[in-house]
């Protein structure tokens, strides 16, 4: 079992020591701490930074009015996406989240420019301006959304693990939900046809300890979440979200599993997001201090950028990587700005695909 | 003092059956449970259990004898002293079979107004009716139950189309609750015909997810009142996908099942759900009458990249109709058609009210009312232009419908002749819709809640001043 971050303020009481209950059903094996070269140091880190730079920006043109309506963004739990979707294989393994979706897409490898230019309502963008923040999919890159609906993604990702095992492509389904989510029925309807019929998903419950404004221990009667299958013969695995490296060790253990026949894994991935739930947030349930010293302490960035110092990554190779970094972001902030509008007559299309 | 044993009803809709087997024999000694014979049904076999004690004494029908009245008295078991009152016969949904005998208190009881409204429907002359313009001249048909042409229609296009697979609560072991998808596991193995848990919202998402994800799942409900449960991947999930995604992720689904009112089920389990579908962008809403149509259209729908509510009905299931024999029987989706053809009226209707549109028909072509019938088969997108042709021809209209009026198909297309047809209109717009409330369990209520010929019948000859 990964160890929870060991966070005084925002962890819920119990998390840090509780004890793994003892279990005399098979689950996957303890994970390690990935032991990652310097080539993908520098490939989490790139990733995670692409995440949180490209999330602030989107963060200021929200300011500016330039994009509408919900925004979440994902910052602070950029370790999350990065470490597991590492670990995936890209031509087979598919990925499916609830809103909170710009993250998992870049970790995904779509391109930022598509991604912002939804974000701003354009014709360029990846759903030609027609979903926005909470609804972009790319069926090239595997992944499946981008859903609005809290909880819904987790029936239609157990549906996409059918897919793969009717098909028997070897591939898995990844299913993001939040701890909000975790409380949902479908939830639970999902992980019984999961086990039962043995389908290859890994459920990922990123538990950043708010469902909007209501923590975790206000909304579950069980808030070791990772222990929400049991009933269902889930194996469940807690890890510590804010370390990429922990991350990408459990996904290997969850994958190995699952890819070996054996059913679904649950993962609850201990995490934080430092703004508020969505940009209109004005995050009243906790304390500036709460927030601050999660970033102070278990930043995801400022974690992975020691691990790098200590394995002889140098610091103005860490300066590079920023600003090649900053002027990708640049870049898709240009090109989402100066994208023009959706034609009108897009209003009318696309509703169905064939005419009738 | 001699008991009769009565045919059995053995599901809401059951009028009749098939005698197979008799398991016990005139002088044999029976105690409450012993199973005295098989029954078949359209849709199952059963078990026919004594529910009193004695011998029997004659046995009045002959095993195999086939069409066998719900009630007709088929043997008798001579009692000894005095008679305890036996439970009631009443009709069991066949999802839950148990059976019980007959008392002899229980003549012409219950069972008498079982299935009424499907009797009502069946007798229009198929003389009248006008041929399907989609079927090539000279077809050969086939009579087939509706149910058959439905379990048909999915078991030709899994064998075409490996991706199709059929899910949902009793469709493989137990071979359908109503016996739709019999057949199916038994051919296509449990790898296409998956039963699942009870669990609409969940696999009503596991569907939405796997079409995404490139496979064409046929979702079945076992009826469409507990897809209300799964309304949300329905409409968030399936409909709403592909404008969404600016048309990149499709979502080429089928959930079908049996939608409207059943027979004595009472409010929770009728109800028609057609008007909330099909006022949904995004997705495509059938809802057939007749057997062909059912095969036609539902051989579309799963081969349609569109998301697609299949509405059914379960009075219709066992309803025998003339099905063209052809190898690939596909028709369009998107396509009314004019059941029969007439000058002086239009009525309009789908899936159940087709049969009493006819009926209404025949019966006003006596009384020198020449009705056109038009069966809109698809209820999105809606085939305006055939009905405003019609109105154009006969100056009126009369909406039927099997469900509530208020926000109906009916209403719709009462706003379809104002904004469309305004100056065709000779008199306002009249809909026969069910009334305006939850659907009664009691016979009498049942009956009075449910459209009807006579309405229909009135409401034509209100619109033609005959009134």
């Amino acid at each position: 079992m990964a160890k929870a971050p060991a966070r005084k303020t925002a962890a819920p009481k119990k998390t840090a020591s509780t004890p793994a209950p003892a279990s005399n059903r098979e689950g996957p094996r303890d994970p390690l701490p990935y032991d990652a070269t310097p080539e993908e140091l520098e490939k989490f880190y790139r990733e995670m930074l692409l995440i949180r730079r490209f999330e602030e920006k989107a963060g200021q043109l929200y300011g500016l009015g330039l994009i509408g309506g919900f925004c979440h963004l994902y910052i602070g739990q950029e370790a999350v996406a990065v470490g597991l979707q590492s670990a995936l294989d890209g031509d087979k393994d598919s990925v499916i989240t609830g809103y909170r979706d710009h993250g998992h897409m870049l970790a995904y490898g779509i391109d930022p420019k598509v991604i912002m230019a939804e974000l701003t309502g354009r014709q360029a963008g990846i759903s030609k301006g027609k979903g926005g923040s909470m609804h972009m999919f790319s069926v090239e890159h595997k992944f499946y959304g981008g859903h609005g609906i809290v909880g819904a993604q987790v029936s239609l990702g157990t549906g996409l693990a059918f897919a793969h095992k009717y098909r028997g492509d070897g591939g898995v389904a990844m299913a993001y939900f939040g701890d909000g989510a975790a409380n949902q029925g479908q939830v639970y309807e999902s992980f019984n046809m999961a086990e039962l019929w043995k389908l290859p998903i890994i459920f990922v419950i990123e538990n950043n300890q708010y469902a909007m404004g209501t923590s975790v221990n206000r909304a579950s009667a069980e808030d070791q979440l990772y222990r929400r299958g049991e009933s269902f013969r889930i194996p469940g695995m807690q890890v510590d979200g804010m370390d990429v490296l922990a991350v990408r060790g459990a996904a290997e253990a969850a994958l190995e599993w699952v890819r070996a026949g054996k059913g679904p894994v649950l993962m609850e991935l201990k995490t934080y997001r430092y703004r508020g739930h969505s940009m209109s947030d004005p995050a009243k349930y906790r304390s500036r201090e709460e927030v601050q010293a999660v970033r102070d302490k278990s930043d995801a960035l400022e974690h992975l950028k020691k691990v790098m110092l200590d394995a002889g990554i140098g610091e103005d190779r860490i300066k590079d990587i920023d600003k090649e970094i900053r002027a990708i972001v640049a870049e898709s902030a240009d090109f989402a700005e100066s994208a023009p509008e959706p034609e009108l007559s897009e209003l009318y299309t696309d509703v169905l695909v064939e005419q009738y | 003092m001699a008991i009769e044993l009565k045919m059995p009803a053995l599901s809401p809709t059951m009028e009749e059956g098939t005698l197979a087997k008799w398991l016990v024999k005139e002088g044999d000694t029976v105690k409450s449970g012993d199973i005295l014979a098989e029954i078949e049904t359209d849709k199952a076999t059963m078990e026919f259990e004594a529910i009193d004690e004695g011998t029997i004494g004659q046995i009045l029908v002959a095993e195999g004898t086939d069409n066998v009245k719900v009630g007709t008295v088929i043997a008798t078991i001579t009692g000894e002293g005095e008679e305890a009152p036996s439970t009631s016969v009443r009709a069991e949904p066949v999802e839950a079979p148990s059976l019980s005998a007959t008392s002899p208190e229980e003549k012409g009881g219950p069972l008498a107004s079982s299935g009424q409204t499907e009797e009502k429907v069946e007798k229009p002359a198929a003389t009248e009716r006008a041929s399907d313009p989609a079927i090539p001249e000279g077809t050969t048909m086939v009579k087939l139950t509706v149910r058959e042409a439905l379990r048909d229609a999915m078991a030709e296009e899994m064998r075409a189309d490996d991706r199709v697979f059929v899910m949902g609560e009793e469709v493989a072991e137990y071979q359908g609750a109503y016996k739709v998808t019999q057949g199916l596991l038994q051919e296509f193995g449990p790898q296409r015909v998956v039963d699942t848990p009870i669990t609409e919202y969940g696999f009503a998402g596991l569907g939405a997810g796997a079409a995404m994800g490139g496979l064409r799942p046929v979702i079945e409900f076992m009826t469409f009142n507990f897809a209300m449960q799964a309304i949300d991947h329905i409409i968030n999930s399936a409909a709403k996908t592909n404008y969404m995604s600016g048309g990149q992720m499709r979502c080429p689904i089928v959930f079908r099942g049996p939608n409207g009112a059943a027979s004595r089920v009472a409010a929770q389990h009728s109800q028609n759900f057609a008007p909330w579908y099909a006022s949904v962008p995004g997705l495509i809403v059938i809802s057939p009458y007749d057997a062909a149509d059912a095969k036609g259209l539902l051989k579309a729908a799963i081969r349609s990249e569109d998301p697609v509510v299949f509405l059914e009905n379960e009075l219709l299931y066992g309803r025998s109709f003339d099905v063209p024999d052809l190898d690939d029987h596909v028709l369009p989706i998107g396509k009314a058609r004019i059941m029969r053809e007439g000058s002086d009226v239009t009525i309009v209707s789908y899936s159940i009210g087709v049969g009493l549109a006819l009926e209404a028909a025949d019966q006003l072509a006596g009384e020198g009312i020449d009705a056109e019938v038009i069966d809109l088969r698809t209820l999105r997108p809606l085939d305006t232009a055939t009905v405003l042709a019609s109105l154009k021809k006969t100056n009126h209209l009369v909406v039927v419908e099997e469900g509530w009026p208020v926000c109906s198909i009916a209403s719709e297309l009462a706003m379809v002749a104002m904004e469309q047809g305004f100056d065709d209109l000779d008199a306002p717009v009249m809909r026969v819709c069910n009334e305006d409330v939850p659907l009664p369990y009691a016979a009498n209520l049942e009956k009075a809640a449910l459209v009807d010929v006579p309405r229909v019948v009135a409401a034509v000859k209100a619109v033609r001043n005959r009134g």
